[in-house]
């Protein structure tokens, strides 16, 4: 019988939550969806999902429709959902476990690529000198992420320019970076986490599930 | 005389110099020496915290260890995001999973969040009776935003859904203090460079809710949040088709302008927004 109900197809994997645990100590089966955590984000306008059914697929085990979300990049890290969720879920740490898993595997939806670029950019950045130098990184960013073009299409870039000027014009862009004297503790740092983030998780071994995924919808 | 440990992050070597200033003025004001912790590195942001587990908690960490190793027992952090990202390495290198990092630190030092360390109770005294300008005519709304209290068992902030120490700073400078309910609201924070079409959104919200409340300016502890309901007010005025006009000040600018700095209002006069209309009005331009 059709129903509509064709959550009948989906295959849930009870492993991913597991996985997520053992990975990041936050243990979403907890979750008994009050959706509190939706309630309070600022960024729901511009999710997918809300944060509550990102906890929900996350114990179904539809890992490619996370990995794959708009959601865990828009996440602004406001840590409201962390704060109120009634059991004690670090909501806000799993969607970082989740964008380090996507940029781990390379999936980023084409929306939220420069968010991404934008971090990288940062990293890049710190890794170079210990510090960020504003300006330096901001120019890195437009020109290598293809953002001016965008900002160009829509129209914003003008009113960017316009506020990069009024910034040196107050003498709030300074010319020179600084940096830590200490690099190779810089190095060290980035070369010892470095490794230990490779996708040599068991979570892959389960990207099997991905069909059910795209098949199913358990909203 | 007091001496404590000062980490002022990257932002205040660059576009937030206005803040570093007001902080060094204050303090000069109070009596209170900052030393600055040597050879200090990023906090990582939310770039490491979003892409490197690890990173997020050992770039902050180093920090703590060279506070350790230089002999400061107090950390004062001016940037939320430094303080929240170096409080999570706190307790990370401190917690049952320390294993998982190369760093080693004993927990000697006391990273506190800049606001926090200058609204002492004795310290309001003291400036009760050592304003010399008090700040009529302002009636402010205080932003307190994301990091500097949630999530409270990483940030040990008591409280974080109503904070007040800001209220209570701005009240005993002679300011009005208007209530509002956003004080904790999210500004939208680092989409500020690669979605600033959702940092007009989120800023949309505070700056029209804020004049709704009747407020002639916002104050903040936050680089970020400056730069924010700052620098995107020209756009988010345009997209509502309002006038906004609302100067956005660090609570330092305005403690040096209450206490009588001199060099106070020019601070201020390098935010976007111009603060000397206001001022002016308020018999506070010098
Ligand atoms: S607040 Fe917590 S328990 Fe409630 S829906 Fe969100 S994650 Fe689940
Ligand atoms: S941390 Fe992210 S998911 Fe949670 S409330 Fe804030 S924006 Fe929403």
């Amino acid at each position: 019988m059709d129903d509509g109900l064709n959550t009948a197809r989906l295959r849930v994997n009870y492993e991913l939550a597991e996985q997520v645990f053992q990975k990041s100590r936050i243990q979403p089966t907890v979750c008994y969806q009050c959706r509190k955590c939706t309630s309070g984000c600022p960024l729901t306008f511009a999710m997918d999902y809300p944060p509550d059914r990102i906890v929900r697929f996350l114990i179904l085990g539809l890992e490619e429709r996370i990995l794959r979300s708009r959601t865990i990049w828009v996440c602004s890290s406001c840590e409201t959902c962390t704060t109120r969720c009634p059991n004690d879920i670090d909501i806000a740490g799993l969607m970082d476990h989740l964008k380090e898993e996507a940029h781990a595997r390379g999936i980023v939806p084409p929306e939220c690529r420069p968010i991404h670029a934008f971090h990288e950019a940062f990293l890049e950045d710190v890794a170079r000198r210990g510090r960020v130098f504003e300006a330096g990184l901001l120019q890195r960013y437009m020109l290598t992420s293809g953002a001016w073009k965008s900002r160009l299409a829509d129209g914003t870039l003008w009113s960017e320019v316009r506020t990069g000027l009024a910034l040196l014009r107050k003498g709030r862009l300074p010319l020179l970076p600084r940096g830590v004297q200490a690099r190779d503790e810089i190095r060290r740092i980035f070369q010892g986490v470095g490794d230990s983030e490779a996708p040599s998780d068991p979570v892959h071994a389960s990207s099997g599930a991905e069909n059910a995924d795209a098949s199913a919808d358990p909203s | 005389m007091e001496t404590v440990g000062y980490y002022p992050g990257c932002s205040l070597e660059g576009t937030a110099r206005d803040y570093a200033a007001s902080i060094r003025g204050v303090c000069q004001m109070l009596h209170v020496e900052l030393r600055e912790l040597d050879d200090w590195n990023c906090c990582g942001a939310t770039a490491a915290h979003s892409l490197n587990r690890r990173l997020a908690v050992e770039l902050p960490g180093r920090n703590l260890v060279l506070a350790e190793t230089q002999g400061l027992s107090e950390l004062v952090v001016p940037c939320a995001l430094c303080f929240n990202r170096l409080k999570t390495a706190e307790k990370a290198l401190l917690g049952p999973e320390s294993h998982r990092y190369s760093l080693q630190y004993e927990g000697s030092v006391r990273v506190m969040d800049l606001m926090d360390f200058l609204t002492r109770p004795e310290r309001l005294q003291w400036m009760e009776t050592h304003r010399v300008r008090p700040l009529e005519g302002i009636r402010a709304v205080c932003y307190y935003g994301c990091m500097v209290n949630r999530p409270p068992k990483i940030t040990d902030a008591p409280s974080w859904e109503n904070p007040t120490n800001m209220d209570a700073l701005l009240s005993t400078l002679g300011a009005r203090v208007l209530d509002w309910p956003f004080k904790t609201d999210c500004c939208g924070a680092s989409h500020s460079v690669s979605r600033p079409d959702l940092v007009t959104t989120l800023t949309g919200r505070l700056l029209s809710r804020a004049l709704a409340q009747g407020a002639n300016c916002i104050v903040v502890s936050c680089q970020m949040c400056q730069a924010n309901l700052d620098m995107f007010q020209e756009r988010v005025a345009r997209e509502l088709g309002t006038a906004l006009d609302l100067p956005v000040f660090y609570f330092t600018e305005l403690m040096a302008l209450a206490l009588g700095h001199p060099d106070a209002a020019s601070w201020a006069r390098r935010h976007l927004v111009d603060p000397v209309p206001l001022l002016e009005a308020s018999g506070l331009a010098v």
